[in-house]
């Protein structure tokens, strides 16, 4: 991994030429520096070698307090598609509450015959389910709706998209034990945070493929997902997916909760806002070469990115290296699963002049990812959310790699 | 029913299940099976596996916090704005400012016929389609660093409080379980379904 990333050197990285020019004059790096001593001995948790560093991405110099703020997963530092734990992106509303298992209960009540109250360790001896699934905040990517931003790395700009293996309770089958009642439409669902982060959900959502889930990448869910309990709505917008999930309730209309109606609702040129915009679209990121890094030369170069759809699996994934003019299809690297990320590779020779690239990905249901210029017809530039526009990144004939949105 | 049907019975119904989402199946046979319910006073009451309990009414008013638009939820109190300007300044002024344009946090006041202009302004005046949601929010989160400390009176009265920076009630109008929902909104109308795809869907 050491080898590969010295592809693409970091801008600004001090050693950066000096690893050029030694690789330029000697042809082989040095040898390893092996071992002379036994090393460390057995652990109970791991934890990655301290010669990695990357990290979650969050401004510190905002007014927003921190415990409100977002953090963003280095999509750029990530491998195939499943983000580590530790990386996947935050949002939160009012802070990570610490939350004690034996005493967290899930309440299911309203519209049903048998208003019920799970313990987290009696949910656990339900029947089960593992899918793998990608998680985007409908707010990821949202500074370029003005066509184009300021921000150059694909962290910064798309790194509130991550995607984990979640493990959980059908929540059809507890609202079903619940005995929920044909006219109940809507579910509301509510943390356990400071700020009881509340949404409502459609009852088709609710009975489809929604999870109550505890797991993610095999151990129970970190504190910042919602530990011990949150729900999981595949390719629904991240905010939908309840954290530290305490209450369910069942009811005939949508509560019209603040986030469901001031804050995540996406406002049109017209002045009017869609309201209930619950899908991801389709969208693909080159993640390498990206915004920050610079080519040493000419050459060849694998690009690879990630390419996911909330509404189904992704069907193709292409890749253009002169602005458009041309495109061409990636590989995908499989496994290639429904609402989840999906890894494409796209084998590139550059030939040191100025270039544009970009993916764009196609889903099964057969909807294109667009170019950004052809959403701000449609929505204006006010919509803040939602954006799965084409990303661009400008290579420049130094082999600096800027945000190319802008034109 | 004895220990070795109802094992039985778990063990088909997780079966059942595992062959792809026969939730459905599962469901019909818990609720189908009578004889479960004789027990039902001292086994737990989810009727096909047998977890979970029956939530205590007291229980289910310390959670059951939403306020609906149509007042479902609101709490018994009264407020004016003349009463809430006090509880404004003690508890919401420095995050939202002395009149509610100020920030650092939220901007609460102005904006309105911002929404169609290239520095759209999105208040509780401009752009909240419900007053029962400013209610519901205030009780459910705020303020901020300390939510869940203001009683119903003092949420009455900070919403009527808000509501009157905004020239959507008068000073001295009581705001209550009555009247609120009652209060119509600047931007009530200003909410469309999602129509997506809306950019051209090219089938291969």
């Amino acid at each position: 991994m050491q080898r590969s990333r010295r592809w693409f050197l970091r801008a600004g990285a001090l050693w950066s030429s000096a690893i050029v020019a030694c690789r330029g004059k000697t042809g082989t790096p040095p040898p390893a520096a092996e071992p002379k001593a036994i090393g460390a001995a057995v652990s109970p948790y791991g934890s990655r070698s301290r010669f990695e560093n990357a990290g979650r991405y969050f401004n510190q110099n905002t007014k927003v307090p921190l415990e409100e703020a977002a953090s963003r997963t280095p999509l750029h530092d990530t491998y195939g598609i499943i983000t580590p734990s530790s990386l996947h992106f935050e949002r939160h509303h009012s802070g990570v509450p610490e939350i004690d298992p034996a005493t967290h209960t899930l309440t299911i009540h309203g519209l049903v015959d048998r208003p019920l109250v799970f313990t987290v360790d009696e949910l656990k001896r339900l029947p089960s389910i593992s899918r793998i699934h990608f998680l985007e905040c409908s707010g990821n990517s949202g500074g370029e709706w003005r066509g184009g931003s300021t921000e150059s790395d694909v962290q910064r700009i798309h790194g509130l998209t991550s995607c984990s293996e979640w493990t959980g309770v059908p929540l059809a089958l507890l609202l079903r034990e619940c005995g929920i009642q044909p006219k109940a439409t809507w579910i509301l669902a509510e943390g356990a945070d400071a700020s009881k982060h509340a949404r409502s959900i459609p009852i088709g959502k609710a009975m489809g493929d929604a999870m109550v889930a505890y797991g993610q990448n095999g151990e129970p869910l970190r504190p910042e997902q919602g530990y011990p309990l949150r729900l999981f709505l595949p390719g629904w917008e991240g905010n939908t997916n309840v954290k530290w999930l305490r209450r369910l309730k069942a009811l005939d209309r949508p509560a019209m909760t603040r986030e469901e109606t001031s804050k995540y609702t996406d406002l049109m040129a017209d002045g009017r806002a869609r309201q209930f915009t619950f899908d991801m679209e389709p969208k693909s990121l080159i993640t390498r070469p990206s915004g920050g890094d610079t080519l040493p030369g000419p050459g060849f170069y694998e690009v690879t990115g990630l390419a996911w759809s909330g509404r189904g699996t992704i069907a193709k994934v292409d890749v253009t290296t002169d602005g458009g003019a041309t495109w061409k299809a990636a590989d995908l690297q499989s496994p290639v699963l429904p609402r989840a990320h999906t890894r494409f590779r796209f084998a590139w020779r550059w030939d040191g002049h100025d270039a544009l690239i970009a993916s764009r990905c196609t889903d099964d249901t057969g909807y294109t990812q667009p170019p950004l210029p052809e959403l701000i017809e449609v929505r204006g530039m006010n919509s803040q959310y939602h954006n799965n526009g084409i990303q661009v990144w400008k290579v420049a004939s130094s082999g600096t790699i800027t945000n190319g949105n802008r034109g | 029913m004895g220990t070795a049907v109802k094992l039985l019975l778990i063990v088909w119904s997780a079966h059942a299940f595992a062959e792809g989402y026969g939730v459905s199946a599962v469901a019909r046979l818990g609720s189908g099976g009578g004889s479960l319910s004789g027990e039902r006073h001292f086994l737990a009451q989810s009727p096909t596996f047998a977890v979970g309990h029956t939530p205590t009414p007291e229980h289910l008013k310390a959670i059951d916090i939403e306020v609906t638009p149509d007042g479902g939820g609101l709490a018994p109190g009264a407020g004016t704005a003349a009463e809430g300007k006090d509880v404004y300044t003690r508890r919401c002024e420095t995050c939202h400012g002395p009149t509610g344009k100020e920030g650092p946090q939220d901007i609460l006041v102005g904006g309105r016929g911002s929404l169609n202009t290239d520095s759209p302004l999105k208040t509780v005046g401009s752009y909240w389609p419900y007053a029962t949601t400013l209610w519901d929010y205030i009780r459910r989160a705020m303020p901020f660093d300390h939510p869940g400390t203001l009683t119903a009176d003092e949420i009455y009265g900070v919403t009527a409080y808000v509501l009157f920076m905004n020239g959507i009630v008068g000073e001295r109008d009581v705001v209550d379980q009555t009247t609120l929902p009652r209060i119509r909104m600047p931007n009530r109308d200003g909410f469309v379904a999602d129509p997506r795809p809306d950019v051209p869907v090219r089938k291969k």
